[in-house]
């Protein structure tokens, strides 16, 4: 039999066009190498009792369109917002972060008064940017290089919502694009502890510092995503991440789909400048009238596709798409909550993140470890304790730390990691966690080290970048992945590419396998009667 | 207000100042250009002493760009420009050897990728190029559309793949450049080190390939990419753009320092001198730096409190010193000396120049630009004896450990990386004079030290350059008007200078 359509790889995004497809009544089967479904967004048991969001931690970026779409809530999500966060800082002091502005707004007053004033500006300013911004994640990029109808159509519609800003607005926005984190807080804060918490979504799974420019607009990648609402809040899902995946995987079986596991793709199968299918190792032959990949562009051409089915400038080009990761994880089993001496007592601010660095300049010095090929000394962790509002997760009484840390390069001083590199890097950070919460390694029951080389290993993420390919505007936009290719097609007829390393790039957000979707369904000629606000031109 | 009455008044006699004061008098204006040194130049000056016998170019040593029509109308070589050199080749040292570049001639394994990178680069550039002969375009009405339309379709027209490649390459980061298209070390090097020369940034930080595109952009006598030194150094091309400036008509007055811009109420009425005196003028245009014009000359009173906090906030950090020896003999760094010499051995190193800067900390292995203005034009030295002129990069603008023993531990660094590429160098040396950011600051008036008089870096460019609100030239202050380095589109190649006449003339009308 012949598919309508074959997903490589279960992950969220390739579920998501998956669903999509299937609702506008394709047959589809998604295939996962792993025994599990999920790619990144996975909850796994990997100690008796224990669940672990042992690879992306935070729901907030998932875009809320795509849940109406697919009826998510009523296949099991459930997002939990965060109930505060803290920076610990050293000799002690700490400043907490709480849900609502003028909660934090007094607790940056207890710094500094005149951070506390900016705070509003602030606040408002990168609001702007976000509004402007968000229209443009679920709309495939136009090609500013062709001048197809289409093509120009999106550029005006681009261009009329950047004429609709004031002149201030848009030199406000530009600058906010091209500029460092650093420089950005520094138009706004004086206090270090202010900057610092407010800097760390610039640094997230991104190969840059914060005073690299660029970092702002990764700040706002961030910020984009809404829990209920709230522009810039931050999630759990019930049950971990995996649970993301698990309501996109019901969703797709309600419409039909299937799901095979353990099905590692071999070769995708090209004849004639179009795809027929793909084999499997093992030898099974899968037909499919077109392959829709969700690994990351550098995978799906240099390892799966034939390079003499492939354009040779084509083929640079992917070569030279930046996809150095920058960030490992530590998923720890804890036998109670630690203490943090540092933060009163009832605090909010285990319901949320924590971080132990109090300065943009630790982050930065994290950061040039990172360039010459160490993991940092003295890491930036983003470490929260799930289980403080989902008891879901763990046994009673006992706990699920998952710490995300920056930075871990793909190789060691231009060799590969070792083992040994592996558990000196998890020691880092557990005594970094052990100078803030004295007596927290006694709680330890167990450690999952990750780093680069596991994520790429197991999750399949080339060189370990958690978003399939670094966001800086080199590779955003219309040149994500390949300028030219920037609408989920490649060079290969009825080959598509749905995963992160496509606009609008990487997080647990569902916009490239939903534009994905869109864009194949527009040349299938299918109507997308499920999809919200599809497209702008047709 | 009393005083003497002229049509307009230009303040600082740099490049840029020169070549705007130039236009207007030959446009019949009444110009009187005031320099508070008692030579024209500004960055372009010479060094006062070094040591007896010895002259160097205090800071700007060679001539990367000139603009051409600011070239055409002044006629330099009327009012005394010779060059010593022209088309200077470039020679990185390093532990593998040197290599010589001349522009997209290279030696060595990448020769043939080095010529098509090179190229490609050069003809972006020559696309990107017209953006600097404009005023700023705005966002919104009263655009030069004609021009701003003429521009893009120029560089549509580099074809679908160039342009392309182009939009993929503009913000890209000039280390990740270096290495895609690059396997020796040493043009990885030259290419970082050009690409961060004067930046507050190091090869890895995104934004940085748009600097050595601007770098390229740039011609003397119709040579484009052509790095230039003028027989007598750049004091002497200074003294020539002086002279053809006052053939224009230009009067020009030195050791006029001015203390203030007087304004009554909206709009401008003339300066006041330090040494008390007056002049008056309804048209004062200064390019000395948009924030000492604005915060110093003019004061925050007279201002708008959101314009003074934008102002206060634009970056404007130095990340240069720049480094004098007197030497008793010529040094051996094994190579030709009649070249401009990079000190970096590769694109980590530049990197790692950098890192310590940005808190504050100088480094132990700083890269450099090295000439010899010497090997060139021997009136530089006494008979035998040589200087040095380097650019030594990164320097802390404001150092933690205190001013002085910054400078002495950028010195002492400064010179044992030298005496590894040239041994005995240190024994040859008769003067040794380092200036840090802050020294630059204090001698020549450029906010931070930085060359540009504010960070030449994307988000400081074009229409936000200085800052949104001025980047047109013009100030809320009716009358008043910024020229200069610190404007679109930075530099001391007259471009802004002469943009700037331009703006005034067409507003005028």
């Amino acid at each position: 039999m012949t598919y309508d359509a074959v997903i490589l790889g279960a992950g969220h995004n390739g579920l998501v066009t998956a669903c999509y497809l299937a609702r506008a009544g394709m047959k589809v089967l998604v295939v996962e190498k792993n025994d599990w479904i999920g790619g990144a967004a996975v909850s796994r048991e990997l100690t008796p009792g224990f669940t672990y969001s042992n690879c992306s931690y935070v729901a907030s970026l998932f875009r809320p369109e795509i849940m109406r779409d697919l009826e998510l809530p009523r296949h099991g999500l459930q997002i939990l917002p965060y109930e505060g966060g803290a920076v610990l800082q050293e000799g002690g002091g700490y400043l907490g972060m709480f849900r609502d502005h003028d909660a934090n707004r007094r607790e940056f007053a207890r710094h500094s008064p005149r951070d506390a004033e900016a705070y509003d500006i602030y606040s408002r300013d990168v609001l702007r940017h976000c509004r402007f911004i968000r229209p443009l994640l679920l709309r495939t990029p136009p090609d500013p290089a062709r001048f197809r109808p289409r093509d120009m159509g999106e550029l005006l519609w681009i261009g009329k919502q950047v004429s609709a800003l004031s002149e201030a607005q848009i030199a406000g926005m530009v600058r906010f694009w091209t500029m460092s984190i650093s420089d950005y807080l520094d138009h706004y804060f004086e206090n270090p502890v202010i900057k610092a918490y407010l800097a760390v979504s610039a640094i997230i799974g991104t190969a840059l510092g914060p005073m690299s420019p660029g970092s702002a607009y990764v700040l706002l990648h961030h910020y984009m995503g809404d829990v209920d609402g709230n522009i810039g809040a931050w999630g759990f899902a019930r049950g971990g991440m995996g649970a993301i995946t698990r309501a996109l995987a019901s969703s797709l079986r309600s419409s039909g789909g299937e799901i095979r596991t353990g099905a590692a793709v071999e070769k995708v199968l090209v004849k004639g400048g179009r795809t027929t299918g793909v084999v499997l190792e093992g030898g099974d032959e899968i037909r499919a009238k077109r392959v829709i990949s969700n690994m990351d562009v550098k995978r799906t051409m240099l390892r799966h596709v034939d390079e003499a089915d492939l354009p040779g400038d084509y083929i640079a080009s992917v070569r030279k798409f930046k996809t150095r990761g920058s960030s490992g994880k530590l998923n720890i089993a804890l036998d109670g909550v630690p203490k943090f001496p540092a933060l009163p007592e009832g605090s909010t601010a285990l319901k949320g993140d924590l971080h132990f660095t109090d300065s943009i300049e630790k982050m930065e010095r994290a950061y040039d470890d990172w360039k010459a090929g160490h993991f940092s000394r003295d890491p930036f962790q983003d470490v929260m304790i799930p289980t403080m509002i989902d008891p879901t997760m763990t046994p009673p009484g006992k706990h699920f730390m998952s710490c995300f840390v920056q930075y871990a390069p793909p190789k060691i001083e231009g060799r590969d990691w070792t083992d040994a590199d592996r558990d000196a890097f998890g020691q880092t950070c557990l005594d970094q966690i052990e100078r803030y919460a004295p007596g927290f390694k006694n709680l330890v029951l167990h450690v999952e080290v990750r780093t680069p080389r596991e994520l790429e290993a197991e999750v399949g993420l080339t060189e370990g970048n958690i978003f399939q390919g670094e966001l800086t505007f080199d590779q955003l936009l219309f040149n994500r992945p390949v300028p030219g290719y920037a609408n989920y097609r490649t060079p290969v007829r009825d080959l598509w590419i749905c995963g992160s390393s496509t606009h609008p790039g990487g997080g647990v957000m569902g916009a490239p396998g939903r534009n994905a979707a869109a864009e194949i369904l527009r040349d299938a000629k299918l109507s997308v009667r499920d999809m919200s606000d599809a497209w702008a031109v047709l | 207000m009393p005083g003497r009455f002229s049509d307009i008044i230009v303040i600082g006699a740099g490049p840029n100042g020169l070549a705007c004061a130039t236009r207007l008098a030959q446009k019949g204006r009444r110009v009187t250009l005031l320099e508070a040194e008692a030579a024209p130049g500004g960055g372009a000056r010479a060094l006062p002493d070094l040591a007896p016998g010895y002259r160097s170019p205090a800071l700007a040593h060679l001539i990367w760009q000139f603009d051409p029509r600011a070239e055409a109308a002044m006629d330099l070589s009327r009012h005394g420009l010779e060059w010593a050199a022209q088309g200077i080749p470039t020679t990185v040292l390093s532990p593998d050897g040197p290599l010589t570049i001349r522009g997209g001639l290279a030696e060595g394994p990448d020769a043939g990728a080095w010529a098509t990178l090179y190229q490609r680069m050069l003809c972006f550039a020559g696309a990107l190029e017209p953006f600097r002969r404009m005023t700023p375009p705005r966002l919104a009405k009263d655009n030069s559309w004609g021009q701003l339309a003429k521009n893009l379709l120029k560089l549509r027209a580099l074809g679908t793949h160039d342009f392309r490649e182009l939009l993929r390459v503009l913000l890209i980061n000039a280390h990740d450049v270096a290495q895609d298209e690059l396997t020796d070390p040493r043009l990885r090097a030259a290419l970082c080190f050009d690409a961060t020369l004067g930046a507050w940034a190091g090869p890895r930080s995104p934004n940085t390939l748009i600097l050595w595109l601007d770098r390229l952009a740039g011609q003397i006598g119709g040579q484009r990419a052509s790095l230039g030194m003028p027989k007598g150094g750049m004091p002497a091309l200074a003294a020539a753009m002086a002279r053809a400036a006052e053939a224009a008509g230009v009067t020009l007055r030195q050791g006029a320092r001015v203390a203030r811009i007087v304004t009554d109420g909206e709009r401008v009425s003339g300066v006041t001198l330090a040494d008390g005196g007056e002049l008056r003028a309804d048209l004062v245009i200064s390019a000395i730096g948009p924030k000492s014009t604005l915060l110093d000359l003019v004061g925050p009173r007279a201002l708008d409190a959101g314009l003074v906090t934008r102002l206060r906030h634009q970056k404007s950090r130095g990340g240069a010193a720049k480094l004098h020896l007197a030497l008793s003999a010529a040094p051996d760094f094994g190579t030709d000396l009649h070249a401009r010499m990079i000190l970096a051995g590769d694109e980590h190193e530049v990197e790692s120049a950098f890192n310590p800067v940005k808190y504050g900390e100088v480094p132990e292995r700083p890269v450099m630009e090295i000439l010899l203005p010497s090997a060139f034009d021997p009136g530089h030295a006494p008979e035998g004896g040589h200087v040095l002129s380097a650019t030594v990069q990164f320097a802390p603008h404001d150092p933690k450990i205190g001013r002085d023993e910054a400078r002495a531990a950028m010195l002492e660094a400064s010179l044992a990386r030298l005496e590894a590429a040239a041994p005995g160098i240190r024994r040859m040396i008769v003067r040794a004079d380092l200036l840090m950011p802050y020294d630059i600051e204090r001698q020549f008036g450029m906010a931070g030290g930085n060359w540009h008089h504010g960070e030449l870096t994307v988000e400081q460019m074009l229409f936000l350059r200085p800052i949104p609100q001025l980047s047109r030239y013009a100030t809320p202050i009716r009358g008043l008007w910024l020229t200069g380095a610190g404007t679109h589109p930075g530099g001391m190649s007259g471009a802004a200078g002469w943009n700037t006449a331009g703006a005034v003339l067409e507003a005028r009308q």
